[in-house]
């Protein structure tokens, strides 16, 4: 293996690399490592036109569009990033530890904190290689084997079965957290993560495994940026989150990486019996986004709340895929993306519920509408249902325009500017979702992040 | 005197068809002026052109406010210069509260530089509650007025009473208001021209854009002008308005050899 300076080179994502890293690691997680490692090997980087799950990170309506995201992936390829080891971060960032942190860059765990109040009440908050250290049983049994798994048990077509990133990720995933909240222990003020790239062509393969046991409360808010605004990076990540039996987990992710970095994500909840879910995503960065996200109603009673925006500008792509399933009775899921497009960006959004027979008395609603601040900006908006259940109520809606020239005037004709006029009608736009974001310190960062795109 | 409005010999036109064709008004501070004519007369976009709507092209005239060309200015720049429009249909602005949105314009109508938004300065949160709190109790509007998103799922009077409490605090020079009485029942019609009634003074100088005469009840102008066909047809003083209530447009229209516009 050709190292320098600590740095893996090109072509490191290899079987020597992986012998590399899990060197230390116990055997199961050596064994999950090869397992995935040959599944990686054995799947084919996806196509555009020829892989279902990857048909909407295109239009075929428009060559052009079809042209330029091809182009876009062709010029994209894993082996031209460095999976992000033990360098010495270059940034330390300055944030309070709160009731606790953690903060991660180019992979290496730079500051880790939890009060000792929420020490003495059992919670574990830790990096997660130092987890498998210290609680190896508890993380081999959530370990990508409920969620998040390389042969996944969702209905749903619109997300992969076996998923390249996915086994990439299964392979050599470094980094990311565990945060395990006991039975009947209540976090009120958010903790939080943050997850930095800093150096050029490197890769966040970070792994978050969040277990609220049974009664609990769960608020945590993590935060994904590159220090360096030009450098290009890699994120290939999983999400993984288990809401017990009645409890109550609130988690927002504030994806904001500069405009290099690739950003391929597959995140799932698995929620039990009257547990409920509140689930923030917000986009801001990256050059191409392909985002999984699932969550399944697996008790009876559970209830999730999936709220999602997106800012877009320049050239890039997000592309959501998400699914909402309900495998119990009297579960409701309520499902509200809203995006706004800048310049030459572009969104798809495909969104399925599925509703298992025995899953009577459903709930649940999606969500996607689209606010094209540009002539050439384009969204693309997919809504879906399966429903095997007779007593259900869904309802999907799906909208996509440009901004309103009637609005513009109202505004303007009242002596706001051109550009104050839209920001007044983007954060409109965007006030259905942030006004049901339970955590302040959120819709505040909100603000700035739009601030900035508009800028 | 330099706070009129002067508009001379103005030709508008909406998708290539002339509406306005050739048209001269002046307001004067304190002056109420009634502007009346059957539907499809153009007077809708005369108050959309005169606030520079970008659907209506000014073919040829003048518009002058305060020594200042005003068909050269963007509708943001004529608000900061003193014009008022209050809309006939407002648009509904969903998720930006009323009070939000009044902070930022009544900050960009008093900023002291005249453009680019950065030169705006919020008014201070505390300074402007105070304000709207005194004008929504002037205008007998209640508090949670301010909290609701602008315009959406507004009943036609409580639009009209909107426009008029944005009027209020954006205290124009001149202000158009085009159709306020429109789709409002008879208490409403009252409710908003009291409202009206109360902001008129010296300083302000009001054309009012109307088909009925209901408004003027609570609002009597000095001035009444008949539009019809793109043009001011007749001109006169409140007979003229009292005239239409009691015959109609139909005199009017013989004797101008006008026919009926169908729509």
């Amino acid at each position: 293996m050709d190292r320098k300076g600590g740095e893996l080179q090109k072509g490191d994502f290899s079987k020597d690399y992986l012998e590399h890293i899990t060197r230390d690691e116990p055997q199961w997680m050596r064994d999950k490592r090869l397992e995935a490692y040959s599944l990686y090997e054995s799947l084919p980087m996806p196509h555009t036109t020829d892989d279902d799950q990857w048909r909407r990170t295109v239009d075929m309506r428009t060559q052009d569009y079809w042209r330029r995201t091809r182009r876009h992936l062709r010029g994209f390829a894993v082996e031209n990033y460095h999976p992000a080891v033990a360098t010495n971060g270059s940034t330390s960032l300055e944030v309070d530890d709160g009731d606790g942190v953690i903060i991660q860059i180019d992979g290496k765990t730079q500051h880790t904190y939890l009060s000792p109040e929420l020490e003495q009440k059992d919670i574990y908050f830790a990096d997660m290689h130092t987890a498998i250290k210290e609680r190896g049983d508890l993380i081999r049994d959530y370990f990508m084997t409920k969620a998040v798994t390389l042969e996944t048990t969702l209905k749903s077509g619109n997300i992969a079965t076996r998923n390249t990133f996915d086994a990439l990720h299964g392979a050599f995933w470094q980094g990311g957290y565990v945060l395990h909240v006991p039975k009947g222990v209540r976090i009120e003020d958010p903790l939080r993560v943050y997850i930095q790239l800093s150096e050029d062509q490197h890769a966040d393969l970070s792994h978050v495994l969040l277990i609220a046991e049974e009664d609990s409360q769960v608020v945590i808010l993590e935060d994904n940026a590159s220090a360096n605004p030009d450098a290009g990076g890699l994120h290939c990540g999983a999400v993984e989150i288990f809401a017990g039996q009645n409890a109550n987990v609130t988690y927002g992710q504030v994806q904001h990486w500069n405009r290099q970095v690739w950003n391929f994500a597959s995140q799932q909840s698995v929620i039990a019996k009257d547990a409920q879910l509140c689930w923030v995503t917000a986009t801001f960065g990256a050059r191409l986004s392909k985002l999984n996200q699932s969550i399944v109603l697996e008790g009876t009673g559970s209830n999730a709340q999936l709220l999602g925006l997106a800012f877009t500008d320049a050239r890039q792509h997000l592309d959501v895929s998400t699914a909402q399933e309900h495998l119990s009775p009297h579960t409701s899921s309520d499902l509200l993306y809203r995006n706004v497009l800048k310049d030459r960006s572009q969104t798809a959004w495909g969104g399925n519920i599925y509703v298992y027979p025995d899953a009577n008395y459903t709930d649940a609603y999606q969500k996607n509408d689209n606010l094209l601040l540009s002539e050439r900006a384009h969204a693309d908006t997919l809504p879906g249902l399966e429903i095997e259940a007779h007593e259900v109520r869904c309802t999907h809606g799906a909208t996509a325009g440009q901004i309103d020239a009637e609005q513009v005037f109202y505004l303007m004709s009242r002596g706001l500017p051109y550009d104050l006029a839209e920001r007044l009608i983007v954060d409109g736009f965007f006030e259905p979702v942030i006004e049901r974001i339970p955590m302040e310190t959120v819709r505040k960062e909100m603000d700035e992040f739009i601030s900035l795109k508009l800028a | 005197m330099s706070n009129e409005l002067i508009i001379k010999n103005l030709h508008i036109s909406v998708q290539g068809n002339e509406i306005i064709k050739g048209l001269d008004i002046t307001v004067k501070p304190g002056e109420v002026h009634a502007l009346m004519g059957p539907n499809g007369c153009g007077k809708s976009t005369l108050a959309n052109g005169l606030m520079g709507h970008p659907s209506y092209e000014i073919d040829s005239g003048e518009v002058i406010f305060n020594d200042v060309d005003v068909l050269e200015l963007e509708p943001n720049e004529r608000a900061k210069l003193g014009l008022f429009l209050a809309f006939q249909y407002p648009t509904a602005i969903p998720g930006v509260s009323m009070a939000n949105f009044l902070r930022s314009a009544v900050s960009a109508v008093r900023a002291k530089e005249t453009n680019g938004s950065e030169n705006i300065e919020l008014i201070p949160m505390r300074e402007f509650r105070v304000e709207l709190r005194e004008k929504m109790a002037q205008l007998g509007m209640d508090d949670s007025f301010a909290r609701r998103y602008l315009n959406d799922g507004f009943s036609g009077g409580e639009k009209k009473r909107a426009e008029i409490l944005q009027m209020a605090m954006l205290e124009p020079k001149i202000a158009i208001l085009d159709e306020t009485d429109s789709g409002l029942d008879i208490d409403a019609v009252r409710i908003v021209g009291e409202s009206v009634s109360s902001l008129v003074g010296p300083e302000l100088g009001v054309l009012i854009i109307t088909h009925y005469p209901r408004l003027l009840d609570y609002i009597r102008p000095q001035y009444v002008h008949i539009l019809m066909d793109g043009k001011i047809v007749e001109s006169g003083g409140w007979e003229l308005a009292q005239l239409l209530e009691a015959e109609g447009y139909d005199p009017i229209r013989e004797k101008h050899g006008i026919a009926e516009t169908t729509e």
